[in-house]
């Protein structure tokens, strides 16, 4: 095999139809960090609408109803399908599992090329669905029945349908991505890497990937019978047909639960990467944060009807998903610790990575406390559908998607491009990104607890929520938006820049132990001159007795 | 262009060959797919017992027909795989593979029968959703069946040149797979009354 090690790569085999993991995880992160541009577009236009109602948006125009409804829809839509699945697990996951694990690529690179090309064409359709007649879908990212069945009620006859079979293509795109992720950690670990040796950020991918595989199945179905109610008129969510709409809440809480698991569990690998590389330390409690992880996964696909507490279900079920709802903080309550004791004694090092990943772990934990609230089924009466859980879920989903995902590109572009991203404009992005993120959010918080609902195009015609107090929060809120926007322009100058001006890596900028600080940076088609051998575990940072302040895992022993 | 299989591809650290643990996560993941479809199927049954009057009208005789030719198709591969493993005989497990592509055709015959009659006495996907349930089921079945019929006579040509003969054993997994979700099909659909 080892002509291909040094067999050159065409522009066709790099850039367009690439069957390099590294090429195909480039493409997943350019393509996330465009849908990550055009759902941050969305919701500065409709947040725009809400602060000055009616007035011109600057590069949109008017907002009529129908578009608020699209985008706010597609908002949800592209930011968790097309932007945080695609980020921290397609992207980040194609190009470390062979790296971390030590072989040359994934075990089929051809279907992982498939996968890309699945996850292009679903994006082709969702941009589709919104220049049909009709315009795009507005039934929220939920798409809850009756309104997403019949083209009379949604009033997007083909919208809904080219957004649903978007839906159900990225999620094949997965599917398909996922069977190569998994069959890759199990079977093509470097020799000597036992299953406790892989690095946690391997672990997490994988135990993403299948939770997303499980509690994805039965939307799978779900969506199938959506579809056939909106363009064969069968009746399986409509109740004057023999349906019954609240099913289609079951299969897709079933899944949307554990899709924030899906997407947390990537993210709490970064952290585990970067904490113990920056602070010098060895991982506190591998086992214990690895079966935590496990835990959380499991109990996550039984807290789904947290999301139905006043849609008519049993009280008496209620209670019973009240309670697994609470119970999943202390995994995850458990994992937090672990990280918090790595930094202990720990010789940190506030480098950009560090510094994402410091955050992620302040900002949400607001998201994780506030969810406490929500999870109580007497107190989600008064909560539910208002902004209260807008900021809730905000402030978990984007410090797992943007936080995690700055974590992840910072720590690893130097080894994706050879050099370090540039600090002074990456310290400047950070600051300008962390505190306008506060500013949108916490005025919707006390929104939320003032009564005011979300989802609605209008408050003006609300005198309740008009008072000047709200109206003004609302404008602090949508200001904050822009700030935090325009500063992300940095971030996108700051990737360019640091290809050509940024400090020179080296293969391992960080002193990390993983195998991918062992090979060239940037990794060569087939990654190693030598596939390494693993002699020890991931994390071994500042190891007593030892002289060295790292072993790396490929290092072999003395003795 | 020239695709070069990775040292990836042929490690295996489970001791399980890669193509037959991919067969089983994907077919782990169709489980889900098609559970999800027959929990809700069950439930509505649970709160809608007329719809045993619906199941009364399908046809018992052609279900059980098919599985009859179901159940043959997954013994012919079986043989196919035999013939490739065991008996070393290419051409053999060739013929194998296309006679379970033959019975895979019957069975899409008689479904397509079925259809046609049920549709012309007015049992159309619309009129209820047990029919909405029996015709989505049943379609996505067929569809598998296509499928695997298809990838049985793509790898066929192959195992009869003697490549990739382990290819047998994989579409054979796949092949006993849409036999099994048939196995539940028909009592949930067809005997249910």
């Amino acid at each position: 095999m080892s002509d291909h090690h040094h067999h050159e790569l065409t522009f066709s085999e790099k850039f367009l139809f690439p069957t390099d993991h590294k090429y195909i995880g480039l493409q997943y992160l350019w393509t996330s960090l465009f849908m990550g541009a055009v759902g941050g577009f969305m919701a500065y236009v409709f947040r725009m609408q809400l602060a000055w109602p009616g007035e011109s948006v600057p590069l949109f125009g008017v907002v009529t109803p129908q578009n608020y409804n699209a985008l706010l829809t597609n908002h949800a839509t592209i930011m968790i399908f097309w932007v945080a699945m695609p980020m921290l697990i397609a992207a980040f996951g194609n190009i470390l599992i062979p790296l971390m694990i030590g072989c040359d690529d994934m075990v089929f690179p051809r279907l992982n090329r498939l996968s890309y090309q699945i996850f292009f064409v679903s994006t082709v359709v969702l941009f589709l669905s919104f220049l049909v007649p009709g315009g795009g879908f507005g039934g929220s990212w939920t798409s809850y029945p009756p309104l997403s069945a019949r083209a009379e009620y949604s009033l997007t006859p083909w919208g809904s349908s080219l957004w649903v079979l978007a839906v159900a293509l990225e999620i094949v795109a997965f599917l398909v991505g996922g069977i190569n992720f998994m069959t890759t950690t199990m079977n093509s670990r470097a020799p000597g890497m036992k299953m406790m040796d892989i690095p946690m950020v391997i672990w997490m991918i994988n135990l993403a990937v299948v939770l997303f595989m499980f509690s994805v199945g039965p939307l799978v179905a779900g969506a199938i019978m959506l579809l056939l109610d909106q363009q064969l008129g069968t009746s399986f969510y409509i109740p004057s047909g023999g349906g019954d709409p609240v099913l289609f809440q079951h299969l897709f809480w079933f899944f949307g639960h554990p899709e924030v698991y899906v997407l947390l569990l990537p993210t709490f690998g970064f952290m585990a990467e970067v904490i113990t590389t920056l602070a010098r330390k060895k991982l506190f409690a591998y086992k214990t944060i690895l079966f935590s992880a496990f835990m959380t996964g499991i109990l996550s696909m039984i807290v789904w009807a947290h999301h139905q507490f006043i849609a008519g279900i049993d009280p008496r079920m209620a209670n019973i998903f009240s309670i697994t709802t609470i119970l999943i903080s202390i995994p995850l309550a458990i994992i937090y610790l672990a990280y918090i004791w790595t930094f202990y004694g720990g010789s940190i090092k506030y480098e950009l990575p560090m510094m994402w990943a410091s955050a992620f772990l302040v900002i949400f934990l607001v998201g994780g406390l506030t969810g406490l609230f929500l999870g109580s089924s007497a107190l989600d009466i008064y909560f539910h559908d208002n902004t209260f859980v807008v900021a809730h879920f905000h402030y978990t989903l984007m410090p797992i998607t943007f936080f995690g995902g700055f974590t992840a590109i910072t720590y690893w572009y130097p080894k994706i491009f050879g050099r370090k991203m540039l600090h002074g404009l990456g310290v400047i992005h950070f600051w300008g990104t962390v505190i306008p993120f506060n500013g949108i959010f916490i005025p919707l918080f006390m929104l939320g607890l003032a009564g005011q609902h979300r989802k609605i195009y209008d408050y003006t015609h609300f005198p309740d929520l008009m008072q000047p107090g709200f109206q003004q929060l609302r404008e602090f809120a949508t200001i904050s938006l822009v700030v935090l926007a325009l500063f992300q322009l940095l971030f996108v100058y700051s990737m360019v820049m640091s290809m050509k001006t940024g400090e020179v890596a080296g293969n391992d900028p960080w002193g990390g132990t993983t195998l991918e600080w062992q090979c060239p940076s940037p990794p060569p088609h087939g990654n190693f001159a030598t596939l390494p051998t693993v002699y020890r575990g991931p994390y071994e940072y500042s190891v007593p007795g030892s002289d060295k302040d790292v072993l790396p895992q490929n290092m072999p022993s003395k003795a | 262009m020239g695709f070069s299989k990775p040292v990836a591809t042929d490690r295996s650290a489970t001791g399980i060959p890669t193509g037959r643990l991919a067969m089983w996560i994907l077919l782990s993941s169709e489980i889900v797919i098609f559970g999800g479809l027959l929990v809700c199927y069950l439930l509505y049954r649970f709160h809608n017992t007329e719809w045993g009057h619906e199941a009364a009208h399908t046809n018992v005789w052609a279900g059980g027909f098919n599985t009859f030719v179901l159940l043959t198709s997954s013994l012919f591969i079986v043989l196919a795989h035999h013939a490739a493993e065991t008996d070393k005989d290419n051409e053999k497990a060739f013929k194998w593979m296309w006679a379970t592509i033959g019975c895979a055709l019957i069975f899409l015959c008689v479904k397509a029968f079925e259809y046609t009659t049920e549709i012309h006495h007015g049992y159309t996907a619309q009129a209820n959703p047990f029919w909405a349930f029996y015709y989505t089921a049943t379609a996505i079945h067929a569809g598998h069946v296509v499928a695997g019929g298809l990838a049985i006579a793509i790898c066929s040509f192959d195992v009869r040149k003697g490549e990739h003969l382990n290819r047998v054993e994989l579409t054979g997994i796949y092949w006993h797979f849409v036999d099994l979700v048939w196995i539940f099909l028909f009592p949930l659909l067809y005997i249910a009354k």
